[in-house]
């Protein structure tokens, strides 16, 4: 198909790529500039009024702040934690509950979907929620943190449809071979369907990596907080830096510091994410696809 | 009778196994959701810790009517609704026409670019976005340095009541233009070129391509997400709320959901929080049900 284009319509390209450009900028620079600044030095940092295009002095030591702070150390093992205990539980949850509904002869299959799905639209709330997990006596377990969103149905909702793409025959075949339904979901069904595994269990794990709010809710030791609470001590709430235990010589130099350090743990909080980003970009693409297709 | 016994029996014995798998995930939602679900009886009785939710005494609808008459319920109300009919009024159509305008690029490169970088803040956590938000709003942060260059006086934005409804709408469609804009351009790809070409022959150029071919392909989706959204329009992203909000703001950042967590898990009122927070799930699922309905009779799209 080839279309000469017409003047309007090089005016038309032109400004397109700019104004996407600029969006590129704008979603880009925030956090070129919080790597920048986690470079510099707090005196630096905390005088600069401007754009910053290159770290002022630079130095590592907002990273040397990050990795020293007890609470931050601490917050990035719980979550490694919770990540590691929780994607697998997601992972199983979600690929059981995907076969049983993409079974098609199992006569209780629709009112297994309804009775799911009716859990998206209308819920019992918050409270009620607390009422249940602290009857358990799950509060102030890390299992608070875990099992309270173990599947998203939105995933199961897709994964579902990559079960439901299977083409049948194979499953008649091994039916024939005498093998019944575990067999055929651990031998047939999840090796054709790494793929979608993969992409679930990173959408889990960058899930987990993200929580914060059931950790607020549901926990009482800060010793269990999960990396995201002890960020938002630090970036929202503007904790007194006693509890963080910065050496300092002044007062000055610990507002300084305790701004750096802002910077610096942002940086070693998301750059985890941002290495796992260019797997996930593949496949998350198709993800979405496959779900919107079936809806 | 017998029969449907005898077919009962005869399916559970040959799907005993995907019965059996089916056991731990409607546990999952049987405790954690209908769990909730039946524990939200407590909006209509006076919870007792001690009592349990069974053996609390009923009080009928004397939560709702509290709400109802309290001075607090227009501001919730208000908020609640002006956030999510802004959001929606500008955070939805962001990714479509951002979705539209990448689609007309022709230069792959770019366009790949573009696509890769956009998707960037979907993963980041919400606590450091609203981390850079505070630190962005703050007199010394980057939105005041880039005031001060052009002469503006410098002021922290986050404290401003009148200011918190931009900032948190701006922040949104930061986060989630390039993500929001996925499920279009898929849909996008899958326009049938022929249509294209068939245009061309007839002699449409760009404006009208995209008039008649390129935007009614998106409509469908468009429309069943706009009432997945009009469903949800009073919980809207209120953890962010709760993360950018300050007592300073309350008048205008203050919604139904931030006040039931405020409320219930902060002031232990619980009978009195989840009869508002039941109030709002009603009137989630009654918009979502009109929407649904009035795009049925309108189009023949619709969620269910």
């Amino acid at each position: 198909m080839i279309q000469n284009k017409s003047i309007p319509e090089r005016i038309f390209d032109m400004f397109n790529m700019v104004f996407l450009l600029v969006i590129m900028i704008i979603t880009l620079y925030p956090l070129i500039y919080v790597v920048i600044a986690s470079f510099s030095s707090p005196s630096a940092i905390y005088q600069s009024k401007g754009l910053l295009l290159y770290p002022l002095n630079p130095t590592l030591e907002g990273y040397e702040l990050v990795f020293r702070n007890r609470s931050i150390l601490s917050g990035y093992t719980n979550t490694v934690f919770y990540m590691a205990v929780g994607t697998p539980i997601n992972l199983v949850l979600t690929s059981l509950g995907a076969y049983v509904l993409s079974r098609k002869k199992l006569k209780w299959s629709k009112l297994f979907m309804m009775m799911i799905v009716i859990t998206m639209y209308f819920s019992g709330g918050l409270i009620p929620l607390f009422l249940i997990v602290r009857g358990l006596g799950l509060i102030g377990k890390f299992w608070a943190v875990i099992l309270p969103g173990a599947i998203s149905t939105w995933n199961l909702i897709v994964m579902r449809t990559a079960f439901q793409a299977i083409p049948d025959s194979l499953e008649e075949s091994a039916k024939i071979d005498g093998a019944h339904d575990f067999i055929i979901l651990f031998k047939i069904i999840i090796p054709l369907s790494l793929p979608i595994l993969a992409v679930m269990g990173l959408f889990y794990g960058v899930g987990h990596w993200n929580a914060w709010f059931y950790a607020v809710v549901f926990l009482r030791n800060r010793a269990m907080y999960p990396l995201q609470l002890i960020l938002r001590e630090l970036l929202i709430m503007n904790v007194e830096r006693e509890s963080f235990k910065l050496v300092t010589t002044s007062e000055l130099q610990a507002v300084e510091m305790m701004q750096l350090l802002k910077y610096a743990v942002i940086v070693v909080a998301t750059v985890p994410i941002l290495f796992v980003y260019p797997f996930l970009q593949k496949y998350f693409v198709k993800g979405v696809m496959i779900g919107s297709l079936k809806g | 009778m017998d029969g449907l016994l005898l077919s009962a029996v005869k399916d559970f014995k040959m799907n005993k196994w995907v019965y059996l798998m089916a056991v731990p995930v409607l546990a999952y939602y049987l405790i954690f959701f209908y769990g909730p679900m039946y524990g939200a009886i407590i909006a209509f009785k006076d919870f007792r810790g001690g009592q349990g939710i069974l053996g609390s005494p009923w009080v009928g609808l004397k939560h709702f009517r509290s709400f109802f008459q309290s001075s607090f319920i227009w501001r919730l109300l208000r908020n609640t609704t002006l956030l999510s009919v802004y959001g929606l009024a500008f955070g939805f159509p962001a990714p479509i026409i951002f979705a539209l305008l990448i689609n007309e690029v022709r230069v792959k490169f770019f366009k790949r670019a573009v696509q890769t970088v956009s998707y960037i803040p979907h993963f980041i956590s919400i606590v450091v976005v609203c981390g850079m938000i505070v630190d962005m709003t703050a007199s010394e942060g980057l939105i005041n340095d880039i005031i001060a260059l052009f002469g503006g006086t410098r002021t922290n934005y986050l404290i401003k009541p009148e200011m918190f409804r931009t900032i948190y709408i701006s922040s949104s469609i930061w986060t989630g233009l390039g993500w929001g804009s996925i499920i279009y351009l898929a849909a996008l790809s899958n326009v049938d070129v022929q249509l294209y070409e068939a245009a061309i022959i007839d002699g449409a150029n760009r404006l009208k391509q995209a008039l008649h071919i390129t935007v009614p392909s998106i409509m469908p989706t468009v429309i069943i997400l706009l009432i997945l959204q009009i469903g949800n329009l009073l919980s809207i992203g209120w953890e962010k709320v709760l993360l950018l909000y300050n007592p300073l703001t309350y008048e205008t950042a203050d919604i139904i959901s931030t006040y039931v967590y405020r409320r219930g898990l902060e002031m232990a009122d619980y009978s009195f929080s989840t009869a508002i927070g039941l109030f709002n799930s009603c009137v989630n699922l009654v918009l979502l049900y009109s929407a649904n309905k009035i795009s049925q009779l309108t189009n023949e799209t619709s969620l269910w």
